[in-house]
C-alpha cells in the first residue's frame, strides 16, 4: 500500500505542457480549412433589428458568410435564453449578438463584422439598478433553494433585541474574466458534430447542443482538454459554442469563435450587484436573538438569475429568529450568472461585516463573538452538521496571525502616513456532490488508466484523480494515467459548485476499488485489452444526507491605508480552512490562495460599472477591470485543519475551489475599519471612496 | 481584413517624405497603443510608416548640459539611464509608474507622448465620442466618468491624457523635437498638448506629417530635486487617478525654482502655473505650498462622480512638495 497518494503535494501532470505552450486550448485546434468567426454586438440597449446589410462585409475578400437573425440555422428553443442566438430580431440588451461574420482569417472576420450595417428600431430601456424599484419581486428560488426562509418571528425578535445593528452593504457587478476567453472550434462531418470548447463541463455542452441542433448525443463529441479558467462563467455552455456550431454548419467549414475580451462582459455572465440589508439583534452577552438578511439584486430580461447572497445566513450562526430573503429586479442588462462562490462571496461579505459591526457595538472581540454564536445544528434546516470546525479555524488563525496582540481600538495604529488595521471574517461553502461515472482499466504492463469526462480548468483535477485512483488501487501514483476532458469518456458533472473532485473522485474511487477486488481474484497474466471496470454513483452521490454539510474557514487580513491618497493595500492575508481531507496539498494551496486573491480584488480593486445610459459595462478589458496585480498581493498564506468527516464521500473531502474567496472581502473591509475607524459599506475600497471618507470623517 | 501598407524608411527625411506621399499614413513605433487602436477599429491607417528602427535610439549629453533623448528610446531604457535617474529622478519615477514591464520594454519616448486617451467611450465604436468621431457627442460627460478630467475640459470632451512620462516632462520644461517637411522645430511639452475645446479630436499641436525625433531635457532643471507620485486603483499596471510631478529648488528657505504638473486631471499634463507663480520667491513651507496648490485647484470643475480628484491631487502635490523642500535650518 502506498498510503501517501492522497494528500501528497503531487505536481500538476500537465504543468510542463502548459508552461511550454504544448497544451492545446479550444481555439488552437487548427483543423484543415478552419475559418474564424467574429460577433457583431448590438449597439442599442434594447430594441429590434430591422435590417442587416451584409453587402459591404461580404464584398471583402476572404469573407465566407455573415449569419444574421434572418438566415442563421434554426435552433430548438433552449432552456437557457442566452443561447437563443440569432433566432429572432429582438435585442434584449447591448452587446447581444446580432450577427456573426465568418472568414478565412481572424482579421478578416473582424473587419467583416465591423462592415456589417445593422439598423435598429430602438426602444426605451431601463438599466438603472435601485433597490426601491417597484418592479423588484421575490423569486421562488434563489440558487436552487427557497428564495425566502424564515424561522421564528424575526421582526419582533429584532425589535425586542437589546443590542441592534441595522446596516446595508453593497457589492457592485463583478466579472469572472478567466485568462482564456470563451472559445470554441466546431466541425461537422455530415451530421456528426465535434466541438473543442473552453468549458467547465463538457457533458452538459453535449446535451445542450444535442437539444438545440436536434441531434443524438452520440453524434456529438465535445473536447475540453485544457481550460484556462472559468470561475463559473464556463459552468454551462455559453453562446460561443452555439455560434461556432451554427457557423460551421452554415459554411461547411470548421469554425473557431474566440470571443474577444471586450465582448465577454456582456455575453458570458457577471456577478449581479447586490444591496444587502442586515439586521442583527443580540442580547448583551452577544448572543444573536435575530438575524435578518434581505438581498436585492438584478437580473436580465433574458432569464432569471438570482445572486443568492442571503443563503449563507441560513448556515452560519445560532439564532432563534431568522429571515433570509431575496428580491430581484429585471432590467435591460446583460444576463448575470455564476461567479466564484455565487451567493456566499457577496453574502458573507455583508454578513461578516455586519457581525464585525456588532462586535464593535458590544465591545466584544470579533473572533470571540463568532465562537459564541456557533450553532449546534444548522439554523435553517435543524440538521446536525456532518463536521464543523469554524471555531477551530478562527482560533488557529488568530494564533498564527498574532490576533491576541491586537489593540481593538479603531484608528490606533499609525505608521507615518499609513493607518494600519487587522480584520477577521468567517468563510463557508456548501458541500455539493453529483452523480458521476468513471472507468478504471488495468493493463498487462502493470499500469492503469482512469477515464472520466471531468474538466481540468486549471485546478489540477487530472492529478488529484490519479491520486484518488492510486490510493484506491494501492499502487504508486506514476502507474496511473488519467484521461479527462472528452465526451467519449464516461459522463461526469461539471467543475462547478466546488463539487468536481468530490463527484468525480467518488466514481473513480468506486471503479478503482472494484477493479482492485477483481485483480485480487484474478490469477495469471491479464488479457491484452486489460480488465476494465465502470462505476456509476447515481443514487449514492445524490442521496439525501441527514447532515448539513459545509466547509468552513477563517480569514485574517492586515491592511495599510494611505491617508495621503486613500490607497488601501493588503499587507498580509491568512486563511485557515476546514474542508475535510485535503487531497493534494500543492494544488489545494493554489486554489485557496488564488481564491483569496480574487477576494482581495473584490475588496479593493474589482468592479464593473453598469452604464445606465448605454446599458452595458464601462470596463470591457483587463486594463480597465482591475484584477489584483502581483504587487497587490505581497504576503498570502493558506492552510487547513485536516477534518475527519465520514459523511461525505469515500475520500472524505469537501470542495475547495470557492471557499477561499468567501469572507476575504469582509476581512479586508473589517481591517480597513480597524485602521481608519470608518465603516465602508460599498465595495470596492478604491482611493476615491476611501480618501473622500477620510477627509469628511477624519 | 483592413489592409494597410507598411513602410520602413531608413531616415527621418525619408519618413516624413513617405508620410507626405501616403494619404492616411500613421507613424508606428512601439505599437503598444496604436496596434490596439487598430484592432478596435478606432484608428484605421492606410499606411504604417515604421519609425521604430530609425537611428533615434540614444540618450546624448549636449554641450550646454542638457540631455537629448531620441524618440525611439524605450521607456524602460530611459527610466534606467543613470543620467536620467541622477539628474531627472521625476522622469525615471514617472516612467516606472506607468504600464507594465513588458509594455515599457516596447513603448518609445515619442510614442508615449502621442498615446491616446483610454476613455472607454473613445475606445468603443458603438458609442458617441467627439474625440474619435467629431460631432457624435460625449458619452462620458453624463456617463461613467470617475477617471475623467476635472480641469480644462469642454462640453465636447472630458477625457484625460494617460501618460505618466509626459507629466514629468511638463514639469521639467522639456521640449519636443519635431521634424516635418517644413524643417525642424522645438516645442515645450507644455505647449505641445491641447485642451479639448471645440476640437477634442486633436490631442496636440503637432502638424500633419511631423515626426517626433526626440525630447530635450534642459540643463536648467538638471540636478534640481524632483519627484513623481501617482495614485491608482491597484499597486501596479493601472492608469493614474491623479498624479503629480514636482521640480523644486529652495535656496535660503525661499523657492528658487519650481515646476509642478498634474496628471490624469485634464486633457493634457496640467502645468500648475498659478501655483508656481505663487511659490516663486515665497518661503518654502507647508503653508505656502498649501496656498499655492489651492490656488491652482480652485480652477477645477469636477463632474458628477470625480470630485475626489481635487483633494487627491492636492494631497499628492503637498506630499511631494513637502518631501522635496529641505527641512528648515534649526536656529542655533
Amino acid at each position: 500500500m502506498t498510503g501517501t497518494n492522497l494528500g501528497a503535494p503531487a505536481e500538476r501532470r500537465e504543468g510542463r505542457q502548459k508552461v511550454t505552450g504544448a497544451a492545446r486550448y479550444a481555439a488552437e485546434y487548427t483543423l484543415p480549412g478552419r475559418a474564424h468567426a467574429w460577433p457583431v454586438p448590438a449597439a442599442v440597449p434594447r430594441g429590434r433589428v430591422t435590417a442587416v446589410d451584409t453587402s459591404a462585409a461580404l464584398a471583402l475578400p476572404g469573407v465566407l458568410a455573415v449569419l444574421t437573425p434572418g438566415d442563421a440555422p434554426r435552433l430548438a428553443e433552449p432552456e437557457d435564453g442566452t443561447l437563443a442566438v440569432l433566432q429572432d430580431p429582438d435585442v434584449p440588451h447591448r452587446g447581444w449578438c446580432v450577427a456573426l461574420a465568418v472568414a478565412e482569417t481572424l482579421e478578416t472576420a473582424r473587419a467583416a463584422a465591423r462592415a456589417v450595417r445593422v439598423t435598429y428600431d430602438r426602444k426605451p430601456h431601463h438599466a438603472d439598478f435601485t433597490e426601491a424599484d417597484p418592479d423588484a419581486y421575490e423569486p421562488d428560488e434563489a440558487g436552487g433553494q427557497a428564495g425566502r426562509v424564515e424561522r421564528g418571528d424575526p421582526e419582533a425578535a429584532y425589535a425586542a433585541a437589546g443590542v441592534r445593528v441595522d446596516v446595508t452593504y453593497r457589492v457592485p457587478p463583478l466579472h469572472n474574466h478567466p485568462m482564456e476567453p470563451h472559445a470554441s472550434t466546431a466541425h461537422w462531418d455530415g451530421d456528426r458534430l465535434t466541438v473543442y470548447t473552453s468549458s467547465q463541463g463538457g457533458t452538459a455542452v453535449r446535451s445542450v447542443l444535442a437539444q438545440l441542433f436536434g441531434l443524438d448525443e452520440e453524434g456529438i463529441t465535445v473536447v475540453a482538454e485544457h481550460v484556462g479558467g472559468g470561475f463559473g462563467s464556463k459552468g454551462t455552455p455559453r453562446p460561443d459554442v452555439v455560434l461556432a456550431a451554427m457557423a460551421a454548419r452554415h459554411t461547411g467549414r470548421p469554425v473557431t469563435l474566440a470571443l474577444p475580451r471586450r465582448y465577454l462582459p456582456d455575453v458570458v455572465g457577471h456577478r449581479a450587484p447586490t444591496v444587502q440589508r442586515l439586521r442583527l439583534g443580540a442580547d448583551p452577552d452577544g448572543r444573536l436573538t435575530a438575524l435578518l438578511h434581505e438581498v436585492t439584486t438584478h437580473t436580465s430580461r433574458v432569464k432569471e438569475f438570482v445572486e443568492y447572497a442571503a443563503v449563507p445566513s441560513r448556515v452560519m450562526y445560532a439564532t432563534p429568529a431568522l429571515r433570509s430573503a431575496h428580491r430581484v429586479l429585471p432590467l435591460d442588462v446583460p444576463s448575470p450568472s455564476w461567479m466564484r462562490a455565487p451567493g456566499e462571496a457577496p453574502g458573507m461579505y455583508a454578513l461578516e461585516s455586519a457581525v464585525d459591526e456588532l462586535a464593535g457595538v458590544l465591545g466584544t472581540d470579533p473572533v470571540e463573538l463568532r465562537i459564541r454564536n456557533e450553532p449546534d445544528r444548522e439554523p435553517a434546516s435543524g440538521k446536525p452538521f456532518s463536521s464543523r470546525h469554524l471555531a477551530e479555524c478562527l482560533r488557529e488563525g488568530a494564533r498564527r496571525f498574532g490576533w491576541a496582540e491586537r489593540d481593538p481600538r479603531p484608528g490606533a495604529r499609525r505608521e507615518g502616513p499609513f493607518l494600519l488595521g487587522t480584520g477577521v471574517a468567517a468563510a463557508t461553502y456548501p458541500v455539493q456532490v453529483a452523480p458521476s461515472t468513471a472507468s478504471a482499466q488495468a493493463l498487462p504492463d502493470g499500469t492503469f488508466t482512469v477515464r472520466i469526462n471531468a474538466a481540468d480548468i486549471g485546478t489540477g483535477a487530472r492529478t488529484v484523480l490519479a491520486q484518488v485512483a492510486a490510493d484506491a488501487l494501492g499502487v504508486p501514483l506514476d502507474r496511473v494515467r488519467t484521461e479527462v476532458g472528452r465526451s467519449d469518456l464516461p459522463p461526469a458533472p461539471l467543475a462547478g459548485g466546488s463539487m468536481g473532485t468530490a463527484s468525480w473522485g467518488w466514481a473513480v474511487h468506486e471503479a478503482c476499488a472494484e477493479l482492485a477486488c477483481r485483480l485480487a481474484g484474478h490469477t495469471g497474466p491479464l488479457p491484452v485489452e486489460g480488465i476494465e471496470v465502470r462505476a456509476d454513483t447515481a443514487g449514492k452521490a445524490d442521496a439525501d444526507s441527514p447532515y448539513a454539510r459545509h466547509a468552513f474557514g477563517a480569514q485574517f487580513a492586515e491592511v495599510a491605508v494611505d491617508t495621503v491618497t486613500g490607497e488601501t493595500r493588503v499587507r498580509r492575508l491568512l486563511g485557515v480552512f476546514a474542508a475535510g481531507h485535503i487531497l493534494n496539498a500543492r494544488t489545494a494551496r493554489s486554489q485557496f490562495t488564488g481564491a483569496m486573491t480574487m477576494g482581495l480584488g473584490m475588496a479593493l480593486t474589482e468592479h464593473s460599472t453598469l452604464d445606465a445610459v448605454f446599458g452595458d459595462f464601462a470596463e470591457p478589458d483587463l486594463a480597465a477591470y482591475h484584477v489584483p496585480a502581483h504587487a497587490d498581493v505581497p504576503d498570502i498564506e493558506a492552510d487547513w485543519l485536516d477534518e475527519d468527516d465520514p459523511h461525505l464521500n469515500p475520500m472524505g473531502s469537501k470542495g475547495i475551489g470557492e471557499i477561499g474567496i468567501v469572507g476575504t472581502a469582509a476581512a479586508v473591509g473589517n481591517a480597513v475599519h480597524h485602521a481608519t475607524g470608518i465603516r465602508f459599506r460599498e465595495l470596492p475600497l478604491t482611493p476615491d471612496r476611501v480618501l473622500t471618507a477620510l477627509l469628511s470623517e477624519g | 481584413m483592413n489592409g494597410f501598407a507598411y513602410l520602413r524608411p531608413g531616415s527621418v527625411q525619408e519618413a516624413v517624405e513617405a508620410f507626405a506621399g501616403h494619404p492616411g499614413a500613421h507613424y508606428l513605433a512601439g505599437g503598444t497603443n496604436l496596434v490596439d487602436l487598430m484592432k478596435l477599429g478606432v484608428t484605421r491607417p492606410a499606411t504604417l510608416i515604421d519609425v521604430g528602427r530609425l537611428p533615434l535610439g540614444t540618450v546624448e549629453e549636449l554641450p550646454d548640459g542638457s540631455l537629448r533623448v531620441g524618440a525611439t528610446v524605450r521607456n524602460s531604457d530611459l527610466a534606467a539611464d543613470p543620467r536620467v535617474r541622477d539628474r531627472y529622478p521625476v522622469l525615471s519615477q514617472a516612467l516606472l509608474a506607468g504600464a507594465s514591464g513588458q509594455l515599457r520594454n516596447a513603448a518609445t519616448t515619442g510614442g508615449n507622448l502621442l498615446q491616446r486617451t483610454r476613455c472607454p467611450y473613445f475606445q468603443d465604436l458603438g458609442k458617441p465620442c467627439n474625440k474619435r468621431e467629431p460631432g457624435t457627442g460625449c458619452g462620458a460627460r453624463q456617463g461613467v466618468h470617475r477617471d475623467h478630467a476635472v480641469l480644462g475640459h469642454s462640453e465636447h470632451c472630458v477625457a484625460t491624457h494617460p501618460s505618466d512620462m509626459a507629466v514629468a516632462l511638463a514639469a521639467l520644461d522639456a521640449q519636443v523635437e519635431l521634424y516635418g517637411t517644413d524643417g525642424a522645430r522645438r516645442v515645450p511639452v507644455d505647449d505641445f498638448y491641447r485642451l479639448p475645446g471645440e476640437h477634442p479630436e486633436r490631442d496636440t499641436w503637432i502638424r500633419p506629417g511631423e515626426l517626433i525625433t526626440g525630447v530635450l531635457l534642459p540643463a536648467a532643471t538638471a540636478g534640481v530635486p524632483s519627484a513623481y507620485r501617482k495614485a491608482r486603483d491597484r499597486a501596479s499596471y493601472a492608469f493614474a487617478l491623479a498624479s503629480v510631478a514636482v521640480v523644486l529648488r529652495v535656496a535660503d528657505g525661499v523657492v528658487d525654482q519650481v515646476g509642478i504638473a498634474f496628471g490624469a486631471l485634464a486633457h493634457r499634463p496640467w502645468r500648475a502655473r498659478h501655483a508656481e507663480l505663487a511659490l516663486l520667491g515665497a518661503p518654502a513651507g507647508p503653508a505656502a505650498f498649501e496656498g499655492a496648490v489651492a490656488l491652482e485647484l480652485a480652477h477645477a470643475e469636477p463632474l458628477r462622480d470625480n470630485a475626489y480628484k481635487v483633494p487627491l491631487a492636492r494631497n499628492l502635490a503637498l506630499d511631494v512638495l513637502n518631501r522635496l523642500a529641505p527641512a528648515p535650518a534649526t536656529a542655533a
